[in-house]
């Protein structure tokens, strides 16, 4: 059963990260389509937030899994 | 001009003539990908040998079972031999050290192993269970000397935790765990020996280090031999990542004081890029998963954590333990929640690359799992051809998304690091 439910967390867990991970995207393109002339600073700041974002939902994702 | 635009034509035909031999040699790769692990996985099944653990004796009998997550978890993990194919490993130098009888060196092989890399030899109560070495930790077993073994199995207990046991003469002996370098914090247990081997990732780091090595020592002698020319070869393959580095991360975190930090970014960055790399070759020379080991990306993180704290000036630590212009009331949550920062910026960079690249590697070795989970672990052969078929668009694609991954989750350590470092070494700014 613990099984289960961890699974969930982990479901949880994503769902959060994505929808994080998703409006950093779409506000992205919107920035780049305004500016197309800064590009790569958007891209990379991006990324960096994406990658934050991600840090929190893979340490929910890996407690869910370790932690019993 | 004109000569520029030869080469440039010639280039051309040169990626087309590539192109040609790139879509057999993808398939090629696939195909041997999915033969080297099906290998391993099929053997599994066909030969895994359980006992029935009774009170006193013990037999060995075969099982057909196929867990892929036991496959998944067993293929990413370290081992103390390198597996080469079929029953053929690459002995490894083993060196233990158990408090009651000393420093053992002796080679992987000397274990004798054969399916699934368990071995039939014990030696002064040493045994190698797949691919792992541990020990015997139950009165009666000859801990001297060598003997034959017959099999091995796992005990459940009551809360779910298992137990390997060795079967020999007939009956059961506990195993004590294979041994981490945590002193058991992270839930490994306290073991009575200690595993300073060079294991199958020690092996992929120094794989990776020559590899570095050489080719960078290929591009530095060409700025050499090859000045005021363009750049050509591995040069041509260096020069655009490192000025990548230096121009979209090192320059724009750092700011003028970049290149004291510049030797540390790109090790950290061609590092964990060249083992992610090697780790996605799914046979020999590769195989090792060694960016996705939480022991190696510790490490790392620890070394961001240490340039991070030790290079961090007046104003750093004053926004840690005292921030200006923050009523007093508020800087009591406020420390804390920084000095807990400082724990978690490590942390997460140390997570990050684990859970990336070991989900990366779970999900393609369970994609190749879907041939023996749809051929009922070979009784069904039409059920293992649409397992092929399924697995492998999808490991092709799984692929694809890791090759790039590899890059982006080196990028990102790379980037992150640097704001760190660039966030302790920043000036003092007006905050009126």
């Amino acid at each position: 059963m613990t099984g289960t439910l961890a699974a969930i967390g982990a479901g949880l867990a994503v769902i959060g990260a994505g929808i994080g991970i998703g409006n950093i995207g779409s506000k992205a393109m919107e920035a780049i389509a305004r500016q197309p002339e800064v590009v790569g600073d958007i891209r990379s700041n991006m990324i960096l937030m994406a990658a934050l974002i991600e840090g929190a939902a893979l340490i929910a994702i890996i407690l869910s899994i370790f932690v019993k | 001009m004109s000569n520029f635009v030869a080469i440039l034509k010639k280039r051309n035909k040169r990626i087309i003539r590539m192109k040609k031999f790139m879509v057999p040699f993808i398939c090629l790769f696939v195909i041997m990908a999915n033969i080297s692990s099906a290998e391993g996985a099929s053997k599994q099944t066909e030969e895994s040998e359980h006992a029935t653990a009774h009170h006193d004796e013990c037999s060995c009998h075969h099982e057909e079972k196929y867990d892929p997550g036991a496959s998944a978890f067993h293929h990413i993990g370290d081992a103390n031999a390198f597996h080469l194919f079929g029953d053929y490993y690459l002995p490894l130098p083993c060196l233990l050290y158990a408090p009651e009888s000393g420093i053992k060196f002796i080679m992987s092989s000397a274990f004798h192993m054969h399916h699934h890399g368990s071995g039939s030899k014990a030696i002064d109560g040493y045994v190698m269970v797949h691919g792992s070495i541990m020990r015997v930790n139950q009165d009666g077993f000859p801990m001297e000397g060598e003997v034959e073994v017959s099999c091995y199995t796992e005990k459940e207990a009551a809360d779910g935790k298992v137990t390997y046991q060795v079967v020999y003469d007939e009956k059961c002996y506990n195993l004590d765990k294979k041994t981490s370098y945590d002193g058991g914090i992270m839930g490994g247990g306290i073991t009575s020996f200690y595993d300073f081997s060079m294991t199958k990732n020690v092996f992929t780091m120094i794989l990776a280090f020559l590899i570095l090595f050489f080719l960078f020592r290929k591009a530095a002698v060409s700025y050499i031999t090859r000045k005021g020319q363009a750049p050509k070869g591995v040069q041509a393959v260096i020069e655009p990542l490192f000025e990548f580095i230096r121009n979209e991360v090192a320059i724009p975190f750092l700011g003028s004081k970049y290149e004291k930090y510049l030797p540390y970014l790109m090790s950290i960055f061609f590092f964990i890029l060249g083992l992610n790399l090697v780790g996605q070759l799914p046979f020999f020379p590769g195989s090792g998963n060694v960016t996705g080991n939480l022991s190696v990306t510790l490490v790392l993180a620890v070394i961001a954590a240490l340039i991070t704290n030790f290079s961090g000036n007046k104003h750093y630590w004053q926004h840690v333990f005292n921030m200006p212009g923050v009523p007093l009331p508020i800087k009591f949550i406020l420390t804390p929640v920084e000095l807990l920062g400082l724990f978690i910026k490590p942390m997460t960079l140390m997570l990050r690359l684990f859970a990336n690249i070991t989900a990366g590697h779970i999900v393609i070795i369970i994609f190749v799992s879907l041939i023996f989970i749809f051929g009922q672990a070979g009784e069904s052969l039409g059920g293992s051809i649409l397992g092929g078929v399924m697995a492998v668009p999808l490991t092709l694609f799984m692929m694809a998304i890791e090759l790039l991954v590899a890059f982006v989750q080196a990028f990102v350590f790379c980037i992150l690091t640097a704001s760190y470092i660039g966030a302790a070494i920043e000036e003092h700014h007006e905050h009126h």
